[in-house]
């Protein structure tokens, strides 16, 4: 990186500019398979943001010690390794919550959002830098889920966190919370995402224009 | 606008969107108004919620997508009224609705609008409706009592084919044939759905391969492997061809321009599938008709059959030749 | 047995399909299948993987992990024999089949972190596989992800042409047409018993 960007910009820049679901669709599979409520999709987005922080640190720190030839199975190692511990974790004391996430616990470790943030930050910038780049990543990745846990439980099943919201009478829309669901949910709130970010960029544009 | 449905078989026939859209309006009518006669108001309301939803959605789209308002070409009023027809008289008026409001903008709008839609509409939402509230979708205890045979008018099941619980086939034949059975609007009276047939036959609006076809496949595949409730025999085969919704599904669904091949050869391939389909459903899976999913699983693979399959049968021969 | 194992096969490839019920195997799925071509390459790169991944993680489990009690070491052998595996099969294919790894070749070093492939090798050790059964398993569920992906494909290909509204393009479109696929694929449901 050419010019040092603050801690609080580098925080920042993974919540939205380069948010991993919405601008980067990085980690779909988490994003549709684990979203089916939002307490689910914030308990996924938190073990991934742990695992991010912990392991960009780490690798930050291990970065001048990896020969580059092997760096992506150093990588994988150490990211495996925090994954475990999440596990574990999980398993001793949010055992119910464990039991929902399933496979997609241990699949944290393919997910590329991690791997992602290694090889095109963490490798090459300082372990506070990297830390709050993992941070703000795993932050972005966390809001997605719970968006999308919020969006698709309050429509299949009237409830956000669990706390019915449309009451007794609503009818809620299954599919949402089945495997169709998850994407034709995300596809249009991509589709939404888009068609915000081009009316921002719009908006800038003609103000240049008009301070020019 | 531009036509880009007069695909190769229809080349000699110079009709336009509209006037397409027009006739089909006009086979459906047959089947709409005996859906009407056995199921009544509820009926009538289904079909006019579903169609005035359909346009109005449309309408809608173009509205605030700025594009010039199409609603005259009754594309949507088409599919408003094929949606209606698949649903239950039981179901509430807002089922309607919302299929016909995702059919419209989900699965033709998003995709470009007519033409660029690779999912038959009506078909997409139905399958959604089916797996969002399969409660509503499932029941249709509209049918008037005086058709049932004693004993049997607490029975409530999507098609004939669900009364799994009946010792014996409850229906014959000829009350198949008639539509003297519950089931969705659309699909009960056969002699409505051939009438409407034998019109678009002869208007030259479809060609006879693709519904013949997806009948004898059905035909004869449930000769072969029989049914969840009945071994395979004559009269299994006669009674799966006339039950649920292969004759609607056949004339009026598999038969989308857009969403089905294109050569005649990968036409037969298509429809022989869609049959083998609905069989293994009706056969091993847990719904009762696979006549939806059949279609819109084929619907899925046309692409891949216009591609891959040879122009006309003997293709392989002419590209020897060159 | 054969009955048995044909029905297993429906199983991974219809009723339990990778892609538009597990979620396994997305990011390839979503990024590999803009053309029919690339696709059908990518999805037998994926089942050549799957099948010899499963066969080797499955004899680690059990006959590594399991007798040291290790088997929380499970996540991070898996994935060091995936990428084992996956830099053997490249170079083997280098060697032996210049023409087959110049059409799979690009696509090996992606399949490491495809979900799919230490997806079925957790599955195959949660179920209690044996060890047929686990590479049974890996093969079908890679087929299902092969047909979910070429299907996507060929209907991506149709799309270039449609006149999708900006905001919709590429991913957007690409999710809302797996969704309207994976509708389709319920009718599939209970197919098995």
């Amino acid at each position: 990186m050419s010019e040092k960007k603050s801690l609080g910009k580098v925080f920042y820049n993974g919540i939205i500019p380069e948010n991993p679901t919405f601008r980067l669709v990085l980690g779909t599979c988490p994003t549709l398979a684990v979203t089916t409520s939002a307490l689910n999709g914030l308990g996924m987005g938190a073990a991934a943001t742990f695992v991010l922080v912990c392991s960009n640190i780490a690798i930050s720190l291990l970065r001048k010690f990896i020969p580059d030839q092997v760096r992506i199975p150093a990588f994988i190692v150490v990211i495996c390794t925090f994954v475990t511990m999440v596990q574990l974790l999980m398993q001793a004391f949010v055992p119910s919550l464990y039991e929902s996430l399933g496979i997609f616990i241990p699949l944290i470790v393919v997910n590329c959002i991690i791997l992602a943030r290694a090889e095109a930050f963490a490798s090459k910038n300082a372990p506070l830098a990297s830390a709050a780049d993992g941070l703000g990543m795993g932050v972005g990745f966390t809001l997605a889920l719970t968006l999308m846990g919020s969006i698709r439980e309050l429509i299949g099943s009237g409830s956000v966190f669990g706390l019915s919201v449309l009451g007794e009478s609503y009818e809620p829309m299954i599919l949402i919370v089945l495997a169709s669901g998850g994407f034709l949910t995300f596809g249009l709130l991509l589709g939404v995402f888009n068609l915000i970010v081009k009316k921002i960029e719009k908006k800038k544009a003609l103000k240049e224009v008009q301070a020019a | 606008m531009s036509l880009r449905i007069s695909t190769a078989p229809h080349m000699h026939n110079p009709l336009t969107t509209q006037r397409l859209m027009q006739y089909v309006c006009i086979a459906l009518l047959p089947t709409a108004a005996a859906g009407v006669y056995y199921f009544g108001m509820p009926a009538l309301t289904l079909l006019l919620v579903s169609m005035a939803s359909a346009v109005a959605a449309e309408f809608l789209w173009q509205k605030i997508a700025r594009q010039p308002v199409r609603i005259g070409d009754c594309s949507a009023l088409v599919t408003g009224l094929i949606l209606g027809l698949n649903l239950p008289a039981s179901a509430p008026w807002w089922i309607a609705m919302i299929g016909s409001a995702f059919a419209i903008l989900i699965v033709k709008q998003l995709f470009g609008g007519l033409g660029d839609n690779f999912l038959n509409p009506a078909l997409a939402a139905r399958a959604v409706l089916l797996a969002s509230w399969p409660a509503h979708m499932a029941s249709s205890a509209f049918v008037k009592l005086s058709f049932y045979r004693a004993g049997l008018d607490t029975l409530s099941s999507a098609t004939p084919l669900a009364s799994a619980a009946a010792p014996e086939y409850p229906y014959s034949l000829l009350q198949l044939f008639l539509g003297q059975t519950p089931g969705a609007i659309g699909e009960v009276c056969k002699v409505a759905i051939l009438l409407g047939f034998l019109f678009l036959l002869l208007t030259g609006t479809i060609q006879w391969r693709i519904p013949v076809v997806m009948v004898g496949s059905v035909f004869v595949w449930t000769l072969l492997l029989g049914t969840k409730m009945l071994d395979a025999s004559l009269n299994t085969a006669l009674t799966a061809v006339l039950s649920g919704g292969v004759l609607f599904g056949a004339v009026f669904m598999a038969t989308d321009y857009v969403t089905s091949p294109i050569t005649p050869f990968a036409q037969t391939v298509y429809a022989f599938l869609i049959g083998l389909i609905i069989v293994v459903i009706r056969k091993f899976g847990i719904y009762p008709e696979g006549v939806t999913y059949a279609i819109l699983l084929m619907n899925i693979a046309t692409p891949l059959l216009d591609r891959f399959l040879p122009q006309k049968i003997y293709g392989h021969l002419k590209k020897e030749a060159k | 047995m054969t009955m048995n194992v044909l029905l297993f096969m429906v199983s991974c490839i219809l009723t339990h399909n990778f892609i538009f019920s597990r979620f396994l195997g997305c990011c390839p799925f979503l990024g590999v299948s803009s053309k029919v071509e690339t696709s059908v390459s990518m999805g037998l790169a994926v089942t050549f993987v799957m099948t010899i991944a499963s066969l080797f993680c499955w004899l680690i489990y059990h006959l590594l992990l399991v007798p040291l009690d290790i088997t929380y070491m499970s996540t991070i052998s898996f994935i060091l024999v995936i990428a084992a595996l996956v830099q053997f099969v490249e170079m083997f294919l280098k060697k032996s089949s210049p023409t087959l790894y110049s059409a799979l070749g690009i696509y090996l070093p992606l399949i490491t972190t495809n979900c799919a492939v230490l997806g079925v090798a957790t599955l195959n050790m949660n179920e209690g596989y044996g060890l047929l059964q686990a590479v049974l398993n890996g093969t079908f569920s890679a087929l299902g992800f092969l047909l979910a992906i070429v299907l996507m494909a060929g209907v991506r290909e149709r799309l270039e042409t449609s006149h999708i509204p900006a905001c919709m393009k590429g991913f957007p479109i690409t999710l809302v047409s797996a969704g309207l696929m994976a509708v389709a694929f319920m009718g599939f449901q209970g197919l098995v018993p």
